[in-house]
């Protein structure tokens, strides 16, 4: 697929402008994270992720990249490069990995200390079939891996894609999200979206009004600005002052129960409070309509395309997407599930989304549950259409 | 021994509200540290050291110093200084490391950052145990050492690093030192930092320690020196690669 790189149809519209152009997604999240200003790409190479690497690889030995002092490093493998990420994050530089399946599973390695210590690394992750090493280009089986991996209690915020045109936006996004609030940040698409060519409109965030979140250093910043006493579990951090030095020191090794449960206590609270400002979800299709559909990623585009074909055959439906999996969007699903009453949930995995939703909505609806699981195989509209034309 | 006395006895760049330290008695650690501090001290880099500590006992030295320190997963810490290197190239990044963490399960980014030629430095204290979680088998394990996880004794096989460090890179600074020649280590650990200071990258520095708890000679000064001198230096040659 490295070919279809350099295969790029662009248009340009006008220099200072928005430009469109027909790339494969992988692209367009290369090209967000050049947009939004990230300088370090480390990661290693996995099918379907790769043509994110590729593209840093070849914009850091570029002139600009070069001027820009662009960082890109293969690493030895995907836990080597989750904590060469956690060490670029440390710098105070915008960096990034990309990733996908077993590759995602080594990384959750780095993420749980990310998620221990506050540190807002980001991570596009596309995934493919699994368990195991399984196929390489599609499922929606990585939901409970990107929310909940690692051994800590899921304080990390994932977006869940459904369009080429959403990769670059969120791909963009995922960065002041990850900065602003310290959490670690997964963008979770799959290799359909990340292989897959089509018109992306990819701009400057400045030209849509979006300011970059600064990105201070945790270590050997001499110039601070927010203390990071603010930011860092109390247990996990010490100041030194010492002739008018400030040395910052962290750990993630705790002797005492209190400790530990004083950090998990201090993130959740951390988590909890600015979730609200986090969350979010899509509603679409008819909002009277009896038969809801909660699916996410790439099926709730398909589920769109359903709902479509039945208004056209005089069937009501609608759709719920959180487009955030974690925080989820508990209270608007309850909401709207309140006047359903069938809820159908079709996902490329088993009872991932549907666990998730289960747990937002149990003691909150009468309505049925209907889970439509097919792990790791593709959802078409027609199977989202019958699911619903099915009798109830 | 007075304040002043106290105050001079370690680097400037220690943190004395941490002292006495949190090592076991006898532990070799905090003469490594030592040696490290005085030499971060001679080359006036106490405000530009990033000090990254890996898991086990090396853990310990997080309290050590004031230094911006950074606690990692078990083997994780080169690749963390990796990162921060490259991200900041006018930090200087050191990497403590217990010989599990860089020759067992941090063997793969250790290895491949001496290849890549990565410019940080990276201090291994080699005291042929995992100490930290009850002396069981190390990579470093002497054959026949009777250790937790190998009660009839070790096997045969056991790692050389600088030696094989040199073998994958020719232009990288290596050397192996032990607690029993401070000047000599400070003379290593600083000529390693200056490496990375110069900008010629990988520097490796594996030091002998001892370990009297996990050896099980705590009341036994001389047997610990014995092994530590004798048997550890016959096997792992102190001297520059």
């Amino acid at each position: 697929m490295s070919s279809s790189l350099s295969f790029c149809l662009s248009v340009t519209l006008n220099p200072t402008m928005s430009e469109k152009m027909f790339i494969i997604g992988n692209e367009a999240l290369g090209r967000a994270a050049r947009a939004a200003g990230a300088r370090a790409f480390y990661g290693y190479p996995i099918t379907p992720t790769s043509e994110v690497a590729h593209y840093w690889a070849k914009q850091a030995c570029s002139e600009k990249g070069v001027k820009d002092k662009l960082v890109f490093l293969q690493a030895e493998d995907e836990t080597g490069a989750g904590f060469m990420l956690i060490g670029g994050v440390l710098a105070g530089t915008r960096s990034f990995t990309a990733t996908a399946g077993p590759g995602h599973v080594l990384m959750q390695d780095a993420f749980a200390m990310a998620e221990a210590m506050r540190v807002p690394v980001v991570a596009y992750i596309n995934q493919r079939g699994g368990p195991s090493t399984s196929t390489v280009i599609y499922s929606q089986q990585e939901v409970n891996l990107a929310c909940y991996g690692g051994n800590g209690n899921g304080y990390r915020v994932v977006y869940s894609l459904a369009t080429l045109q959403e990769m670059y936006d969120y791909g963009i996004k995922v960065f002041n999200t990850a900065w602003k609030y310290r959490f670690p940040t997964f963008l979770l698409g799959d290799g359909y979206l990340g292989k897959m060519m089509g018109e992306v409109e990819v701009y400057a965030p400045e030209e849509r009004g979006i300011k970059m979140e600064p990105t201070e250093a945790y270590m050997l910043e001499r110039n601070r600005t927010r203390p990071m006493a603010e930011i860092m579990p109390e247990p996990n951090y010490q100041l030194r002052s010492v002739d008018g030095v400030d040395y910052d020191c962290y750990r993630n090794c705790l002797n005492m129960e209190e400790q530990a449960m004083a950090v998990n206590t201090e993130i959740k609270a951390a988590f909890d409070l600015v979730a609200p400002e986090i969350i979010e979800y899509e509603e679409y299709g008819d909002q009277d309509a009896d038969d809801l559909i909660v699916a996410h990623g790439i099926v709730s585009a398909a589920a769109k395309v359903a709902i479509d074909d039945l208004a056209k055959r005089g069937v009501k439906s609608r759709l719920f997407r959180p487009i955030t999996l974690r925080p989820f969007p508990v209270e608007e699903l309850r909401r709207a599930a309140k006047t359903a009453e069938r809820i159908i949930v079709p996902e490329s995995a088993d009872n991932q989304l549907a666990r998730i939703i289960k747990d937002a909505l149990c003691g909150h609806i009468q309505a049925p549950i209907v889970e439509y699981g097919r792990p790791c195989a593709s959802i078409l509209p027609r199977e989202i259409a019958d699911l619903v034309t099915s009798k109830k | 021994m007075n304040d002043q006395d106290i105050k001079l006895a370690f680097p400037k760049c220690a943190r004395l509200a941490s002292k006495p330290h949190k090592f076991c008695p006898g532990c070799g650690h905090p003469e490594v540290l030592k040696a490290l501090g005085f030499a971060i001290d001679e080359l006036g880099l106490q405000k530009k050291t990033a000090f990254g500590v890996d898991i086990g006992c090396s853990l310990l030295a997080w309290n050590y110093f004031n230094l911006d320190s950074i606690e990692t997963h078990h083997g994780r810490t080169i690749p963390t200084m990796v990162g921060f290197k490259k991200a900041n190239p006018d930090a200087i990044c050191v990497a403590y490391v217990g010989d599990g963490g860089a020759y067992a399960i941090g063997a793969g980014h250790f290895l491949n950052a001496a290849i890549r030629n990565e410019n940080i430095t990276v201090i291994v204290v080699n005291n042929a145990v995992y100490a930290m979680t009850g002396g069981q088998e190390a990579p470093t394990t002497l054959p026949g050492m009777k250790v937790a996880t190998a009660p009839c004794g070790a096997d045969q096989y056991y790692m050389h690093a600088p030696e094989l460090v040199r073998n994958v890179n020719p232009t990288a600074f290596v050397a192996r030192g032990i607690t029993t020649i401070q000047v000599g280590l400070r003379k290593m650990i600083k000529e390693a930092i200056q490496h990375q200071l110069d900008g010629k990258g990988f520097s490796f520095v594996e030091v002998l320690s001892q370990c009297p708890l996990n050896w099980k000679t705590m009341d036994k000064p001389q047997a610990t020196f014995d092994f530590l001198e004798k048997e550890m230096a016959k096997t792992y040659p102190v001297k520059y690669y």
